[in-house]
This record gives C-alpha cells, sequence and structure tokens, in this order.
C-alpha cells in the first residue's frame, strides 16, 4: 500500500469532470494505492484567477500546502491545472521572500504556516512512477490489443521543467498505453494548448486550437484520445460538436480520462468509471474488448 | 642589516588616483615605522616610474620595496626586474594591490583612501620580514608535442618544424586535418577549404622535423615545463604503414559499408577504408568494430579477408602490398618534450535534443556539417545539394543559434555560426538559384576583416533575412502552399507577427561545443575549464595563449569558439611562445616553494598524497619527507596539511602572513 494526500481540485470532485474523480478512486483501489483527501482543501487558485489577482491566487494555493504539510505525504492532484499552480506557489515561495512575507501574514490570520516541505505530484507522475508500468500492466484484465489511442498530455503537466517528463516530447503516457495493451499513434500535437479556458471569452480561437488537435489525432488513426487533465477533456469532448458546426467536419473522437481506460482494462465496471458521462459516446470503440 | 623600505603609489592614470587619494596615501605610508621614502607617480611601470625606484635603491640604499598599484599577476614581475637592476634581490619586494582590489570596486573616495592605506601597511610590514632567494635554472627539451591535428595543431606543428625542433604530432583519428576538411568553402573569402588546407596538411606529413602519430593519443603527461615524459598509444590500424600504398583495393574488396563519420552520416564507407581522398597519411585504417574479420577472431572464427586474399575465382587480388596485419596491436610510445600545444577542438552541439526542430525525425533537417559534406565536390552527392528523396529544393531555411545563445543548452554565442550560415546562403544561391533562401537570426554578428561586407553582399544577392528564432518545425500543413513541406515557425520580431515558412530543407546552424572527451583532456594536461567548458587560459586578454601549467599551452577551439583566421593566429603565437623557451634553453624555477625542516619531520607522509605536483617523496633512510625543488610549485597545501608544522612554504612564512594581516587591522 502507498498512501498519499490526495487534492481532488473543483472539477473531478463535484465538477464537470465527476468521472475522473471515480475513475480515479477506482483505479487506486486496484493498485493499492491509498488517497487521503486533503482535508478542509479550498479553490487551488489557478488560472483565471491567477491572471486577474496573483497575490490572492497564490494564499490560496499556500492555504492547500500548508493543510496538506500537516500529513506530510506528498500531495497529489490529477488536475494538470492544480498541478501547476500549487508547484508554482511553491517555487515562488522560495524564490521570492517578499511574497513569502505577505502569503505568511495571509496564513497567519488563519492560524496556518507553511515551511515548503510539500511534494506537489501529479497522478500520471505517480501511476508511472511510484507504481511503475509493470506493476499496472500485471492488474490488467481485459488486454486493449490493437485499440490505437491518442494520448494527449496538454500543455501544462510537463510545462515547465518540473522534471517527470520531457516537456517537448514527453512519453510516460504512451508507455502506460502500451502497458494497457493498446498502441499509442504518432501524436505530434500532443503537448499543444486545448485552449484552456479561452473557451469562454475567445471562442474561435479556442475551436481552431482543439479542431487542430482532434484532426492530428484523427489523421494518425487513433480511434480514441485520452487526457490527463478535466478542462482538456471538456475541451475536446463538449466542444467536438462545436468544431464540426463552425468548420464544417464531423469529428467524433471518443475522449477519456486516461484513470477511465485504465479502469477498464482492469476489468472495472462501466459505473465506477463513469464511462457514460463523457458527450462524445465511448462505448463504441470499447465494446470490442467486453 | 636593519631594513630599509622604500614606498611607491601609482595613480594608473586616473584608474587609482580617481578614486584614492594618492598623497594622503603617500603621506601615510612616510609615518610608517622603517620607510624611508615614500613617493607616488602617474605610473610607476613606466621607464621614469621604474627609474624612480632603482635610484632610491641605490641613493637612499634601501633594501626593501612596496609597490602599491595593480595586481601582481600584471607587473610584479616588472617590478621585481627593477629591483634585480639595482641590485636587490627581487624577493625582497612586495606588491599592494590598490587597483582591482581597491579603486575599481569602490565608489566612496575617503573609504577606499582608507583601504588603500591599510594595503600599504600590510605590504610594509610583510616586506620588513622578506628574506632574498635564490632561484634555479633547468635546461629545456627543445622538443613539442602537439595535441590534435586540426587546423590548430598543423599550423602550431609547422610554424614549431620550421625552425628546425622536433615536432610530435598526435592525432586521434586515422587522418589529420580535423573539422576544418570536411569544409566546402571558407568564409568571407571563399576559398575552398581543402586548396588551402590538404598543402599544410601533405607539408605536415612530409616534413622532416615533424612525426606525425595519426590515430593515437595521448594517455600520460607527467614532469614539468622544459621537461614532460609524455606516453602516447598508438592504437591498432591492423594495416603496415611502411607498406600501404594508399590504392584503397582494400575498400573496394570490403564486403561491409557503414555510415561515413567524415559525411556526418549522408553517405557510406566501408569496414577497411582511407578516411576522405585527400588524408594524410594517405593509409588505410580497419575500423574492428565493423570488420567481419576481426569480429569473427573474437570468436575463434577465420571468416572474410577479402581484403587481404582477394576474390580468387574471379581472379582479384587483394591488397598487392602485403599491408594489412590483423595481429597489431596498439603500443604505448614515450617521448621526452618541453613544451605541449593542446589543439583538441570542439565537436558540433547534437540538435537532436531540441525535439521541436525535428533532426532525426525529419529527413530534410540537416546539421551545419552535413551541409559542408553535402555542399563539398567530394562529398556523398558530389556537391548537388539534394532533398532525401533527390529532388532539388526549392526553398530552403537556416537556422542561427542552434544551442548557442540559449540558457538550456549553451549560453555563449559561438561565434562562427553567423558567418557560416551566410556562406551556406552564398551556396545555395550558387548551387540552387531559383530556391528562395530564408535566413533566420536573433543578431547578425559579422564582426572580423571583411566579414560586414560579406553580410552586405548576401543581402544583394536576394537572401531573406527574417530576424527572429525559429520555435518549431513541423510538417503539418494548414495551407495547401505548407502541403509536403517542412514549415518553420517563428516570431519575425522585426515585423511582429508569427510567420509559418514552408520549405524543402532546413540547416540547424549548431554551436561550437567542448568535446565529449574534455573532462578527461584536462585531466591528462592538468588544463582547467570555464563554466562553459572550454580550457582555462592563463589571462582572457593578456595571455590567451598559455594555461596556468607552465610550458602548457591551448590553441584553437578547445580554449573557445573561434574562426580560422583566429585558430591560425593563436596556434602560431603558442609556437613563437614554445620557442622562445627553447631558444632562452633553460627556464627558471620559482623559489617560492615548500622546504622541510628535517629535524621537526615525524615521517608521517601526510604531505605526500597531498602534493597535486607529485613533488614530495619520502627518504626511506632518514624517515623524512623530501621536497623536489624543480616540482613543487609553492602552492602550501603541504605547508597547512603539515601536523608538526615542520614544512614552510619560503617567501609565504606563518611570521610573514601574520604580519601583514596585522598590517591591514591596524
Amino acid at each position: 500500500m502507498k498512501y498519499y494526500t490526495y487534492f481532488p481540485g473543483c472539477s473531478s470532485s463535484e465538477g464537470g469532470a465527476k468521472a475522473y474523480g471515480w475513475s480515479t478512486r477506482a483505479v487506486s483501489k486496484v493498485l493499492d494505492i491509498e488517497l487521503v483527501d486533503l482535508d478542509d482543501w479550498n479553490c487551488c487558485g489557478s488560472t483565471p484567477y491567477s491572471s486577474v489577482e496573483e497575490l490572492a491566487s497564490f494564499c490560496l494555493s499556500a492555504r492547500n500546502l500548508a493543510l496538506a504539510e500537516k500529513r506530510g505525504l506528498d500531495l497529489v492532484t490529477p488536475c494538470s491545472s492544480c498541478y501547476v499552480i500549487l508547484n508554482k506557489t511553491n517555487s515562488h515561495l522560495k524564490q521570492y521572500p517578499h511574497l513569502k512575507a505577505q502569503v505568511d501574514e495571509a496564513l497567519a490570520a488563519g492560524g496556518l504556516k507553511y515551511n515548503g516541505t510539500v511534494r506537489v505530484r501529479h497522478l500520471l507522475d505517480v501511476l508511472v512512477n511510484d507504481i511503475g508500468y509493470e506493476a499496472i500492466a500485471a492488474k490488467v484484465k481485459r488486454h486493449l490489443d490493437g485499440l490505437k489511442v491518442a494520448p494527449y498530455y496538454g500543455c501544462q503537466v510537463v510545462r515547465p521543467r518540473f522534471g517527470f517528463d520531457h516537456p517537448e516530447f514527453p512519453n510516460s503516457l504512451d508507455k502506460l498505453l502500451v502497458s494497457l495493451g493498446g498502441e499509442a499513434v504518432p501524436f505530434p500535437l500532443k503537448t499543444r494548448c486545448c485552449g484552456g479556458s479561452l473557451i469562454i471569452p475567445e471562442e474561435a480561437l479556442a475551436l481552431d486550437l482543439i479542431g487542430k488537435i482532434l484532426n492530428s489525432a484523427l489523421s494518425n488513426g487513433a480511434e480514441c484520445l485520452i487526457t490527463v487533465c478535466p478542462l482538456c477533456q471538456t475541451n475536446l469532448d463538449a466542444y467536438q460538436s462545436r468544431v464540426n458546426q463552425r468548420f464544417k467536419t464531423r469529428f467524433n473522437l471518443p475522449v477519456l480520462f486516461f484513470t477511465q481506460l485504465m479502469g477498464f482494462a482492469f476489468g472495472l465496471s462501466e459505473e465506477d468509471l463513469g464511462l457514460k458521462t463523457s458527450i462524445v459516446p465511448v462505448e463504441r470503440v470499447l465494446a470490442k474488448y467486453l | 642589516m636593519e631594513p630599509r623600505i622604500g614606498v611607491y603609489i601609482c595613480h594608473c592614470g586616473s584608474n587609482i588616483a580617481g578614486i584614492v587619494d594618492c598623497e594622503k596615501v603617500v603621506e601615510f605610508a612616510q609615518g610608517l615605522e622603517s620607510v624611508v621614502v615614500a613617493r607616488d607617480y602617474k605610473y610607476m611601470c613606466s621607464d621614469p616610474g621604474q627609474n624612480l625606484i632603482k635610484d632610491d635603491i641605490k641613493n637612499l640604499k634601501l633594501n626593501r620595496v612596496v609597490v602599491a598599484s595593480c595586481s601582481p599577476r600584471m607587473h610584479e614581475p616588472t617590478f621585481r626586474r627593477a629591483c634585480q637592476d639595482a641590485g636587490l634581490n627581487q624577493y625582497l619586494f612586495e606588491m599592494a594591490n590598490i587597483r582591482e582590489h581597491c579603486s575599481w570596486v569602490h565608489e566612496d573616495r575617503d573609504m577606499a583612501t582608507e583601504k588603500a592605506k591599510a594595503l600599504v601597511s600590510a605590504a610594509v610590514r610583510r616586506v620588513y620580514l622578506h628574506e632574498p632567494l635564490e632561484t634555479k635554472e633547468v635546461p629545456v627539451n627543445p622538443n613539442v608535442l602537439v595535441v590534435g591535428g586540426g587546423i590548430a595543431g598543423i599550423q602550431a606543428a609547422l610554424e614549431f618544424a620550421d625552425s628546425g625542433h622536433q615536432v610530435y604530432l598526435v592525432e586521434k583519428e586515422p587522418s589529420i586535418g580535423g573539422h576544418m576538411a570536411m569544409f566546402d568553402k571558407t568564409f568571407p573569402t571563399l576559398d575552398c577549404a581543402a586548396c588551402i588546407l590538404t598543402p599544410k596538411m601533405t607539408t605536415v606529413g612530409q616534413h622532416p622535423f615533424i612525426q606525425l602519430m595519426t590515430y593515437s593519443e595521448v594517455e600520460e603527461v607527467s614532469g614539468y615545463v622544459g621537461n614532460f615524459k609524455v606516453k602516447i598509444k598508438q592504437k591498432a590500424r591492423y594495416i603496415n604503414m611502411d607498406k600501404c600504398t594508399g590504392c584503397g583495393r582494400c575498400q573496394e574488396l570490403c564486403p561491409t559499408s557503414v555510415l561515413s563519420e567524415f559525411d556526418c552520416g549522408l553517405g557510406k564507407r566501408k569496414a577497411i577504408y582511407i578516411p576522405f581522398p585527400y588524408a594524410v597519411p594517405n593509409k588505410a585504417v580497419v575500423d574492428p568494430e565493423n570488420c567481419r574479420h576481426l569480429k569473427g577472431l573474437a570468436e575463434g572464427k577465420d571468416v572474410c579477408r577479402l581484403c587481404q586474399k582477394g576474390i580468387e575465382k574471379k581472379g582479384v587480388p587483394g591488397c598487392e602490398a602485403e599491408a594489412i596485419d590483423f595481429e597489431q596491436k596498439d603500443v604505448v610510445v614515450e617521448v621526452e618534450v618541453g613544451n605541449i600545444i593542446v589543439a583538441t577542438g570542439f565537436q558540433q552541439f547534437d540538435p537532436s535534443v531540441i525535439y521541436q526542430y525535428g533532426y532525426g525525425r525529419y529527413d530534410n533537417v540537416l546539421t551545419g556539417l552535413q551541409f559542408e559534406r553535402m555542399s563539398n565536390a567530394s562529398g556523398p552527392t558530389g556537391g548537388e545539394v539534394l532533398l532525401a528523396d533527390g529532388r532539388k529544393p526549392e526553398s530552403i531555411a537556416i537556422l542561427h543559434c542552434v544551442g548557442s545563445r540559449d540558457e538550456n543548452y549553451h549560453k555563449y554565442c559561438s561565434r562562427v555560426c553567423c558567418m557560416y550560415s551566410l556562406k551556406y546562403s552564398h551556396l545555395l544561391r550558387e548551387k540552387v538559384p531559383e530556391a528562395a533562401v530564408y535566413q533566420l537570426y536573433i543578431d547578425m554578428r559579422c564582426a572580423g576583416s571583411g566579414y560586414e561586407e560579406f553580410y552586405e553582399r548576401l543581402q544583394k544577392e536576394g537572401v531573406n533575412f527574417v530576424r527572429g528564432r525559429a520555435g518549431e518545425i513541423t510538417n503539418l500543413a494548414e495551407a495547401p502552399e505548407e502541403e509536403g513541406k517542412l514549415i518553420v515557425i517563428c516570431e519575425d520580431t522585426l515585423v511582429r507577427r508569427k510567420r509559418r515558412i514552408p520549405v524543402d530543407m532546413v540547416i540547424l546552424s549548431c554551436a561550437l561545443e567542448p568535446r565529449a572527451d574534455a573532462d578527461q583532456v584536462a585531466r591528462t594536461f592538468s588544463l582547467s575549464r570555464k563554466a562553459d567548458g572550454f580550457f582555462l587560459e592563463r589571462h582572457p586578454k593578456l595571455d590567451p595563449v598559455a594555461t596556468m601549467t607552465d610550458g602548457i599551452f591551448i590553441v584553437g577551439c578547445c580554449q573557445s569558439p573561434k574562426d580560422i583566421p583566429d585558430t591560425v593566429a593563436q596556434a602560431s603565437a603558442a609556437a613563437a611562445r614554445a620557442l622562445a623557451m627553447v631558444s632562452k634553453g633553460k627556464v627558471e624555477i620559482e623559489a617560492a616553494i615548500a622546504v622541510v625542516d628535517e629535524e621537526h619531520c615525524a615521517g608521517c607522509k601526510i604531505c605526500i598524497d597531498l602534493c597535486p605536483y607529485k613533488a614530495i617523496s619520502f627518504d626511506e633512510e632518514k624517515k623524512v619527507s623530501r621536497i623536489n625543488e624543480v616540482l613543487c610549485k609553492g602552492c602550501g597545501v603541504c605547508v597547512a596539511a603539515c601536523p608538526s608544522g615542520a614544512i614552510t612554504g619560503r617567501h609565504f612564512t606563518a611570521d610573514q602572513i601574520m604580519a601583514e594581516i596585522e598590517g591591514v587591522l591596524v
């Protein structure tokens, strides 16, 4: 059994990516990972907020880190945005004493203190590096023979250089896919931006980015695409019809969380993994393995 | 004899006097114990300045001198000589550094003046305790070792050998020539590289005073300036050099083809091969990793040997000179030299680590050296610029600063890339005149004789200069005109817009970086390395040729990236420096060395292992440590380490250093 403090983030707890949260827990159980929710966690302080009010964003983030420090375990999150802001806060507090003083003051008002000792990890990092490809392969019950998958990392999980994979050409997710029996198709846009939250204020721009990613996956023969981030999944899945409308395309590419595909390979049930929550139906590509 | 000290404060123009009140320092010095005279002067290092000291020594019977001026690294030898000229032992002199350590680093006049006083006081107290020391001289072996047979090593070897002294030129590869032999033309004159290099290479091969040792590496260097002993390993070439005529029949017979290193993987060579048509020596070499016979021998089998035997059935004879010798073994030879010139060169940065440029993934992304080979008439395409599928490119992009000026790889500028990129543009305009040529640069750095003019010429030749570093090269088309092309994505910083430039071929102008084995070479020759990994010179401006180890010089790109003219100039300079030492015939050995007081030495031997110069041995009879006066550099490690305080550093005695510290503090 391996133990971690778990930071679900807003999307995968109650938000649009509930299925990510469910499948994460289901897969962890199979792999003997204990994820204990961070008690009294709050918003991670990520993307939109951090561009408007940076200090407040760091304070929110630092509060989570201060709470996690009490338990002394690595803080794991399945969300790329949470991962980036929590890591950024960690490094900024070390680098900028002036900022640290302000954040310390805010934490003290809430009776908290942060010493900078928490290691923030992305779920993908934990699964491939702490658990390992072999242990994952050993749990596979439905071998995904020949399933052609586009492994999509998005722009955040490997940037800037936190070090668990190459920032321009990551391959941890590719290797994880192979350990499930699947095939990672060549995917040159695997670290390209999905548009993120720009889908709200700059829809045309984001749709263009989404369209390119879907096109690249499809033209390389992918039957489905997997992501490691709730926002990527939402953009690529929920906005596919909008892309089709705009560019007169006919994309119909299932977009899964990587934990959903893992859980499916481990033989878990549809309900445990929330496979029906996707907008583009996923059953079509998975049916042959049932 | 009672010390009579003269103190001289230098203004160094306004370098010192601009911040330090020199008159006040003079006044202060006059009041110090044993100081007979204190003066200031505009430039103490000038002839009149030195004469001031000399006259005072004679007239005022001075027996100690202090000069407060610049760093001793700069002018200590000057003033020591002045003292000696006036009949005073040079070790009765002390220098206070009130420029680098004071005026250059302070802004407050009063405080800087106070600090200058403290430094002068320290020097006066120290010199009070100085003792006269005698230097020793040893003869200089007139031979020289040159390591590396590129243009730097070739030039140094020729310059030195022409004086009639013996040169040992050691080259790791089977032929000399280095990178320059791979080039097509040279900027900015567009001389053919081979045309200007081969005559020098041939001269090296035939020179009566050059012993050429190719396919060899220096294994060990011992000794000291004027008297080095060098062990050189000659790797088995499996060819009898005396018999081989360089006819090339063996390589025609050899059935094994591998990618050619000389053609940067664009062409092939055989497992037995002559490196290139104008190789020196023009002799074959067997590549043991790929030769079928040698690989077979390792498994106890006798296979192939077509090169040796020929093909009997067809009546094709093998090597008629009987030069192939599979029994050959590595040989270690030892030579004695007085000076060593290290010219080990550079290696090209491997751009495949910059994943987004696609080197190694896209066929038509080439490195600069690959393009040199492609453009070279003796290269794999016979000098034609061709795409991987044999078509002629319609558009080409040249990317500057690949691996240079990039904090992810090398921060430094590689100095030659702007110019060789311009040269590529010119060659492309010549060989594929219809093709569009784009050059993506950050800044154009064209400093050198005729370089800016060359840049201007290229602008007129119709090259598209785009100011911006490329972010990515992709084959993902977004528009019809991009189909089947490589698209270079960059920000054109002059028009402040993102651009996508579709091209057929991309040339990466890669950084020059220290060779992968630079660390090992540094250890062998006791060299230091700079932060960028290149070898450290003695002084970046005033002595860019020598190193901190006397008698060992560095030239060419192993010191820092540089072009051919600078390399040749530096190589000639090193040869001149070595020759100067040979012509003097003897070398002075520093007198400020460590000495063992045999009465107090307990024979613990701690000092022996610590000495970085292997200068300490153990006298088994007397059970005490002995310091070799010639090998000792006076570094002081043993002095500090000796548990019984039996070792004294001459000129750095405990009393002298304590006096100096007290001088600063009072």
